[in-house]
């Protein structure tokens, strides 16, 4: 079930997204600056849209949760002529109403939710009025894209959950979270890369390494993948854990189109 | 192969260029050298066609030795360098002789120097048995996002050809960008969550360059309240880039440079010029640094590629000479020539 059918219809308005240079060598462009509706569908809609443009002198396209940036090289881009043309697609149509293009490639990621590897499932399942099952069940039963990838090297922002996750992070920063950890706020997952200090709660573990350095493929995701997680035991997880040369957990990785 | 050892090192020393691009979308700012000027400057000391990895030495440099004749430059904040104990001119370049010691002390301005050389790094071998290479069209550490690593004592970088072996000893004029001073501000994509009175009590205020500063961003301190803004809450993280002035949730301004990260939740009231950046980069703490706003419109007429900063500096360049009292061993040159005591010549 796409996320986005449990939010409130959607009000379709007049206003097109704001196009706003971020600094001499990029645009950003910005559906929203406050919470709200299912922007990651518009972004990566609009993402889409332009990288079939190839437009000369475009370095690269980056997504976050409610806005793209389009990179560029100074030296050899019309800038005047990118600024229309980025405005100009955002008044084209309504971003929103299709939703999330189809993804290119959808991941099947092993998880283990044991006490050890999701310390904090319980608290988790309080601040959602759920069972730790039924916690579990909609964390391996939802389809999930990758919204963003940040923070930390192909560290990837995941979601969106149902509504009743939109909980904030915690005040209090957990002093560490493992590397392969998944975290639960504001309707999303964040899977970290590296051991890190966090306000994430923890809801499980696995093996997933999305930036190897000396990787062959040192990046595994893309901000528009599809992405699912599925239940392991602890035991599996710590072998997967013991023999992952890979860094990939035992993930799989359909390619779609 | 020509290769330099490091015999000492100061802590903050690292290989830098003009840093890797195209993979904001993948969480790593472009990084590189913190001033990328000096690059530029050592590029043309060198007479390169653009820069090559460069040592950035944070504070101090080090003690270095090369196995084949190199060309330095020295550019960035200005250090004590020696060569063989004699005096070496900074915003120069130099030939490093086989096994002569350069020794590169600590800062006399500024925060970061450069040690530019006339052949491409290939790779850094480390004490640990590992190396640093270039990766993704890259050989810059970028410390945030765990890419390459600090060089130590008995590090060993191994160089390509050279590509330029034979241009004249030459200097640029020292420049002011070590004390701080005014940087322009262009609007940025937040700048209008901020209400009008805090943006012109924001460049009004003389701020002080805090002790919080390193290659992802700087504080600025100020005495009065901060520079917030009610949309801070709740605000969905958004990209940020390297000269963004990001207020955190106190309203503490942090000018953010070359290592920061791709998205974040801070709001951000503008973009400190490329041009300008080097000013906030370099100065001390304790330095003052002040802000004034331009628009998009001028910011893009300021703009100047990279290689149209390396055209302007070439027009800069002059000969080095050195200073005769420099010159440990004046008496041993022949300055003057057909003089004598006046009796040798009565000699039978």
């Amino acid at each position: 079930m796409p996320p986005s059918l449990s939010d409130p219809p959607f009000q379709p308005t007049c206003a097109a997204p704001d196009v706003l240079p971020l600094g001499l060598d990029s645009f950003v462009v910005r559906f929203a600056t406050h919470g709200g509706r299912d922007h990651p569908g518009a972004v990566q809609a609009y993402a889409q849209a332009f990288k079939e443009i190839a437009f000369d002198g475009v370095v690269e396209v980056a997504l976050a949760l409610a806005s793209l940036r389009v990179v560029f090289d100074p030296a050899r881009t019309d800038v005047g002529a990118l600024s229309a043309l980025l405005r100009d697609l955002a008044e084209s149509r309504d971003w929103y109403q299709d939703g999330s293009p189809p993804p290119r490639r959808r991941w099947q990621i092993p998880v283990a939710f044991g006490p050890d590897f999701a310390p904090q499932l319980t608290e988790v399942a309080t601040l959602t009025g759920q069972t730790t099952q039924e916690t579990i069940r909609t964390l391996t039963n939802t389809d999930l894209r990758v919204l963003a990838i940040g923070f930390a090297p192909g560290q990837p922002y995941i979601g969106l959950l149902p509504p009743v996750w939109d909980f904030p992070r915690q005040s209090d920063l957990t002093p560490e979270v493992p590397a392969g950890a998944l975290t639960a706020a504001l309707r999303q997952l964040v899977l970290f890369a590296n051991p890190s200090p966090t306000g994430w709660r923890q809801v499980g573990l696995t093996a997933f390494r999305p930036f190897l350095a000396d990787r062959n493929t040192a990046f595994l995701l893309d901000a528009g993948d599809a992405l699912c997680f599925r239940a392991v035991s602890d035991a599996e997880m710590h072998s997967l854990l013991a023999d992952n040369r890979d860094g990939r957990g035992g993930a799989r990785c359909e390619i779609l189109s | 192969m020509t290769q330099l050892q490091i015999l000492q090192a100061a802590p903050g020393l690292s290989l830098q260029d003009m840093g890797r691009n195209g993979l904001v979308s993948q969480g790593v700012s472009p990084g590189g050298a913190a001033d990328r000027l000096a690059l530029l400057e050592g590029a043309a000391l060198l007479s390169l066609p653009a820069p090559l990895a460069a040592l950035e030495m944070a504070g101090a440099g080090g003690v270095f030795t090369a196995t084949a004749p190199l060309r330095i430059a020295l550019t960035g904040a200005p250090m004590t360098a020696t060569l063989e104990g004699q005096p070496l001119a900074w915003n120069a370049s130099h030939l490093l002789p086989v096994g002569a010691e350069l020794r590169i002390g600590g800062v006399r301005a500024g925060t970061y120097g450069y040690l530019s050389f006339s052949a491409p790094v290939l790779s850094a071998h480390l004490p640990t048995g590992t190396a640093v290479t270039p990766w993704q069209g890259s050989i810059a550490t970028h410390f945030a996002a765990g890419i390459g690593a600090r060089l130590t004592a008995g590090c060993q970088l191994e160089f390509g050809d050279a590509v330029q072996t034979d241009a004249p000893p030459l200097c640029l004029p020292t420049d002011t960008r070590f004390e701080g001073g005014l940087c322009r501000v262009m609007p940025g994509p937040q700048t209008d969550l901020f209400a009008a009175e805090t943006c012109a009590r924001f460049y009004d205020t003389r701020f002080t360059k805090g002790q919080r500063a390193n290659r992802q961003g700087v504080a600025l301190e100020s005495t009065g309240q901060g520079f917030s803004t009610p949309a801070a809450t709740g605000l969905l993280s958004d990209f940020i880039a390297a000269g963004d002035i990001q207020m955190t949730g106190d309203g503490q301004p942090f000018v953010l440079l070359s290592e920061c990260q791709t998205i974040g939740g801070y709001p951000r009231l503008g973009t400190v010029l490329p041009e300008d950046l080097p000013r906030v980069a370099q100065c001390q703490p304790g330095a003052t640094l002040q802000f004034q706003q331009v628009t998009l419109d001028m910011a893009r007429d300021a703009m100047r590629c990279d290689s149209e900063i390396l055209s302007a500096l070439r027009q800069k360049l002059t000969p080095l000479t050195r200073a005769p009292q420099d010159i440990r061993d004046l008496l041993s040159y022949q300055l003057v020539s057909g003089v004598t005591a006046g009796d040798d010549l009565d000699i039978p």
